[in-house]
């Protein structure tokens, strides 16, 4: 029952801050086609926001990136943010990517996110909808309802959540969480580092064969922000060709991470959106587990003041042939 | 990467070459006669930091079998600073190709200055050697991309 308070706390707010002027516009999500697509959606008036404001376990979308955007127009606009996704604002506010000025941000809690493909994947079909009762989800379907328990539900990213700390906020809803080091987020890193450089080429060649280039990886990176992408080049000679292999998109892929490497929150937004369930976090993850490893423990988004770690350096750094000295090939 | 059934395997080997140290070091190499394989493409960059992660990977795209960069020492930059960005940059890099089952020993930074004529030609051939032991890269090239 707390989400249905958390949702009706967010929608007085919201008002509030429209009526008094304090904000301009509202950027929260609606509900999508689905029951289970929830998508992040600007309001601009209080009826649009009776009619159309959701908040309930499926708005998994990180609406960090579309404030690049928002801020930079006219009148300030109140966020409402999970904790994942204030440190990918206070990134964008540290690459002077948003204007931090025009952006109201209110610190929603978060219980951990649904993953609807867990719920289609326990033999759950024809969805007509969900609702939510306490620690259950009620799945409607043309079959008849079932219920299915939250935490069986929950996705795999919020399954190892760093953190439950609002970084950055203006005002908080409820409780701030805290930093949670022993999440194991790294555990399936370490897993396949422990394999053969044999049974990881298999494996990654397995996962990213799937990959269609459709790019949602990218455009929904909170962190790839360029106004022109690399991959757009038509004279890349992979611009807009199919795959003539099966490892054909690895380049695509290792720049894709490493173009966020050091600046990457880990919100797992890009493994969400693939249409392929390609572990993506996997390969920010390692950048990450590297970059703790070699330089220091480093989270992404923590403050707006420190160096990032590809921007800064330290004369006994380690040389690039630790990585060929390493035991298992 | 030339070969037919009865000729040795040829790599093909991409050195990215810093212009104040590597390639003046590679210059001294050859007006030393010193001998080193003539597969050794250099490509001549302002600073061993100019050199991003997907020029490596576009080498190998187009066939290279093998990417080196050289550089000056850490702390002899003719930019003061540029080398230790690439020092990093690089180590993430390797380790990410690594993580994904590419043959670690394809790519290498090796340190260059302009007085080491001698140790440039030691690391070419050491490096071609490496490559024609690994064979031809199959797992980085991109059909796509090849003319």
């Amino acid at each position: 029952m707390q989400e249905i308070t958390v949702k009706e706390t967010m929608v007085k707010r919201a008002k509030e801050l429209l009526a008094d002027g304090t904000v301009t516009r509202v950027i929260g999500w609606k509900a999508g086609e689905f029951a289970y697509d929830s998508t992040p959606a600007v309001f601009e008036s209080a009826e649009e926001i009776d009619k159309d404001f959701v908040y309930d376990g499926f708005c998994a979308a990180n609406v960090s990136k579309y404030l690049v955007k928002e801020s930079a127009k006219e009148g300030k606009i109140l966020a409402f943010l999970k904790p994942c996704d204030t440190f990918s604002l206070n990134q964008l506010t540290a690459e002077h990517r948003v204007n931090r000025d025009n952006i109201y941000v209110i610190g929603i809690p978060c219980e951990g996110k649904a993953d609807v493909n867990k719920i289609k994947s326990s033999g759950i079909d024809g969805i007509t909808g969900i609702e939510e009762d306490g620690d259950n989800y009620v799945v409607k379907t043309v079959y008849g309802d079932s219920t299915v328990a939250k935490a069986d539900v929950t996705a795999d990213r919020c399954l190892t959540c760093k953190s439950k700390h609002h970084v950055v906020y203006d005002e908080l809803i409820g409780e701030d969480g805290e930093d949670n080091p022993d999440c194991g987020r790294f555990d399936l890193v370490k897993k396949l580092e422990e394999m053969t450089s044999e049974e990881r080429f298999e494996f990654w060649r397995g996962e990213l064969s799937r990959c269609i280039r459709c790019n949602a990886c990218r455009n929904v990176c909170p962190a790839c922000t360029c106004e022109q992408c690399v991959f757009d080049n038509p004279n890349s000679g992979v611009a807009q060709k199919a795959a003539a292999d099966s490892f054909e998109e690895k380049n695509f892929h290792i720049i894709r991470a490493f173009h966020v490497a050091g600046r990457c929150t880990d919100c797992g937004e890009c493994s969400r959106v693939c249409p392929e369930h390609i572990p993506l976090h996997l390969l920010n993850r390692k950048f990450i587990k590297d970059i703790d490893e070699l330089y220091g423990d480093y989270t992404a988004g923590t403050d707006t003041e420190s160096r990032h770690p590809l921007t800064s350096y330290t004369f006994g750094d380690a040389e690039p042939s630790v990585v060929h000295e390493r035991g298992v090939e | 990467m030339q070969m037919s059934e009865n000729e040795k395997f040829v790599p093909t080997i991409v050195a990215f070459c810093c212009n104040w140290c590597s390639y003046a070091g590679a210059d001294l190499s050859g007006t030393n006669r010193l001998q080193y394989p003539a597969n050794v493409k250099i490509i001549r960059v302002p600073c061993s930091c100019r050199v991003n992660p997907m020029f490596i990977l576009r080498a190998f795209q187009r066939g290279a079998d093998g990417v080196i960069l050289c550089g000056c020492h850490p702390g002899d930059c003719h930019y003061t600073s540029g080398n230790f960005y690439a020092r990093r940059r690089m180590t993430l890099l390797f380790s990410m190709l690594d993580y994904l089952g590419i043959e670690r020993n394809r790519t290498r930074v090796e340190w260059v200055s302009a007085a080491e004529g001698a140790k440039f030609a030691a690391t070419m051939n050491s490096f071609a050697e490496e490559i024609t032991k690994l064979g031809p890269n199959r797992r980085l090239e991109d059909l796509r991309c090849k003319k």
